[in-house]
């Protein structure tokens, strides 16, 4: 169809691209924008650029106060709790679910149908309905405001997904090369790790990325389930508070917020065609 | 890690055999599946049926020795409650504007995705980054960016409509103007989430009965309605399932930009302020239910409605 486009459609096109990544890319750029601003440029039109845009001088203030200053108490634990939750929760959901998928796409076995069913029917709970009784539950037996009090639920939001997805995934492995690597001579163990598992670990390191995507973007059992011990940032950055009490926290906030896209904005450039082939598999397949 | 391989044609000479085997890899199935399939179960199923326990309680966490069942008297309370029905019309306004701008704007986003020649790996990379990005991060971003003192809409807003919009509009100020704040946010957010299920679907659809189409002299909507639509319904409808169901279940967003003020109270927060402000377990916990009852009717609506397969539609 390539052929038949003319230079005019051609070029039409690329104009609507730029124009979706320009309403991509600005809410993004205002909150870096917004996290270099200094305490007086916040509100102060006229010390910024672009109508109230960008900062016409770059402060790293705000990157002090979360790292060093008076919010890193409160920021810098938040973010030790986010990665190590959310890579705990992401690795168990991520093997258990490895193992399960492996099993549907290559046994045949009564219940197939029911796992699929079920992972499907409980990621449309509302995960709010999780949390009263969690709240109730963790504060009887001591959960309530730990890091296990939340790796078991962020494995009710990954585990679900993982074992969709993965099922997906592992159903268009060639099953057949295994018993092929079997006839020539290699034992079942060799023919499993020299022919499968390389075919099966992108679909499990793609799994392994949108798993953690979910769990690190919860708000909801991280601000509900957690008092400060425990608290992921995206919780935390609700209870952040400014240089004194009636200064608004915005520059801090915004640094903070920075700071946790990073990583997540780093592996969707890295391993964009990943996210995109695990997303849609998981969801939508012809 | 296994010897047994895929089911050859049965013979009734090898039955005996073979059900033996068919047996071993019944087992192995299980015992591989199992552990994931009980901790799911474990972590969503019980919490869920002890919610529904809970909520035939009047039973406030600051004076547990009160703890009475009441039956479905916490029920009667919320569903005569005015507040539950705020909650309900908000939540409901949020999902019809955020469905139907995400759909059209999906739509568009996907065909110039398909489309596209230059810049096409740029492209989906950056349209791909806002599906990344925390919800309470792109939250506090459009918040920050609609405020009057901090922000950049009114000034923007300003030059655009030549001094027309007034600079000190309070977006916060009004139900609906934080609505649309609100959906804004959302439509940014997961976007590129529909577009990429709608992205497959129209990689689905057949260019040839496309050509076919406008040798036949059929105008673009034409074949956009007549060929385009219908050949790409099963990603539409599990696109419009999962963005309804999503957005049934909006929390974190509302939470951060208004905080349930000016009526923006959406139901998943009502369940969470009854529970943990107010420590109303009992309550909190009929509010939970009734939201995963909506959440069950809808997506019963759209399976039936739609006859979406979803078993099928996820394995290739």
């Amino acid at each position: 169809m390539d052929t038949t486009m003319s230079n005019k459609t051609k070029n039409g096109l690329g104009i609507v691209s730029i124009v979706i990544m320009i309403w991509t890319i600005i809410p993004l750029l205002w909150i870096v924008a917004t996290s270099l601003k200094s305490d007086a440029a916040l509100a102060d039109p006229k010390q910024n650029v672009l109508g109230n845009f960008w900062p016409k001088d770059i402060s790293w203030d705000n990157y002090k106060l979360i790292f060093s200053g008076g919010a890193s108490d409160l920021f810098v634990p938040a973010l030790w709790h986010s990665i190590i939750v959310c890579v705990v929760a992401t690795v168990i959901s991520v093997a258990l679910a490895t193992f399960c998928a492996y099993a549907i796409s290559r046994l045949d076995f009564p219940g197939k149908k029911l796992i699929l069913t079920t992972s499907l029917a409980v990621s449309f709970f509302p995960v709010i309905a999780m949390v009263t009784p969690l709240f109730n539950l963790w504060r009887q037996v001591g959960l309530f405001d730990t890091l296990p009090g939340l790796i078991i639920p962020y494995l009710a939001l990954t585990l679900p997904l993982s074992i969709w997805t993965l099922s997906a995934f592992f159903q268009q492995i060639p099953w057949e090369m295994e018993q092929a690597a079997q006839v020539d001579g290699a034992t079942s163990w060799q023919a499993f790790v020299k022919v499968v598992a390389p075919l099966a670990a992108p679909g499990v390191f793609t799994t392994a990325i949108i798993a953690f995507f979910t769990a690190w973007n919860d708000f909801v059992f991280s601000s509900n389930l957690t008092a400060q011990n425990a608290q992921t940032v995206p919780a935390a950055l609700n209870f952040f508070t400014g240089a004194s009490q009636f200064v608004q926290p915005t520059g801090a906030i915004c640094a903070a917020a920075v700071v946790v896209t990073i990583p997540v904005v780093i592996l969707v450039l890295v391993f964009q065609r990943r996210i995109v082939t695990g997303l849609t598999s998981g969801a939508v397949k012809g | 890690m296994t010897t047994v391989d895929t089911k050859p044609e049965v013979t009734s000479a090898e039955a005996a055999h073979l059900s033996d085997r068919a047996k071993a890899e019944r087992n192995l199935g299980w015992k591989l599946a199992g552990p994931a399939f009980v901790i799911m179960l474990l972590v969503t199923l019980y919490p869920i049926c002890y919610a529904v326990y809970l909520s035939l309680f009047n039973y406030r966490l600051t004076d547990p020795s009160a703890r009475k069942l009441v039956w479905l008297q916490n029920y009667i309370t919320a569903l005569s409650d005015p507040l539950f029905w705020q909650a309900f019309g908000t939540t409901f306004a949020i999902v019809v504007i955020t469905l139907i701008v995400e759909l059209v704007l999906g739509m568009a986003i996907a065909m110039v995705m398909n489309k596209v020649v230059w810049p096409r790996r740029t492209l989906r990379t950056i349209v791909l980054i806002p599906y990344a990005i925390v919800t309470v991060v792109s939250a506090f971003s459009w918040k920050y960016a609609a405020q009057i003192d901090t922000g950049f809409f009114n000034h923007w807003l300003h030059t655009l409509t030549f001094g027309a919009w007034d600079e000190q509009f309070n977006w916060f100020g009004g139900w609906f103007s934080s609505i649309v704040i609100i959906c804004l946010s959302e439509i940014w957010k997961t976007t590129p989430f529909m577009s990429l299920l709608l992205l497959a679907g129209l990689a689905q659809v057949d260019s040839a009965q496309e050509e076919a189409a406008k040798v036949d002299g059929a105008t673009w909507w034409q074949r956009f309605t007549k060929v385009i639509l219908p050949n790409m319904k099963a990603a539409l409808m599990v696109a419009l399932l999962f963005r309804t169901l999503d957005a049934v279940r909006i929390y974190d967003n509302p939470y951060v930009m208004t905080g349930g003020a000016n009526k923006t109270t959406t139901l998943s927060m009502l369940v969470g302020t009854e529970t943990v402000s107010r420590v109303e377990i009992g309550m909190g916990s009929a509010l939970a239910v009734l939201l995963f009852v909506i959440v069950l009717i809808i997506a019963f609506i759209f399976v039936k409605l739609f006859k979406v397969d979803l078993t099928t539609s996820g394995r290739s």
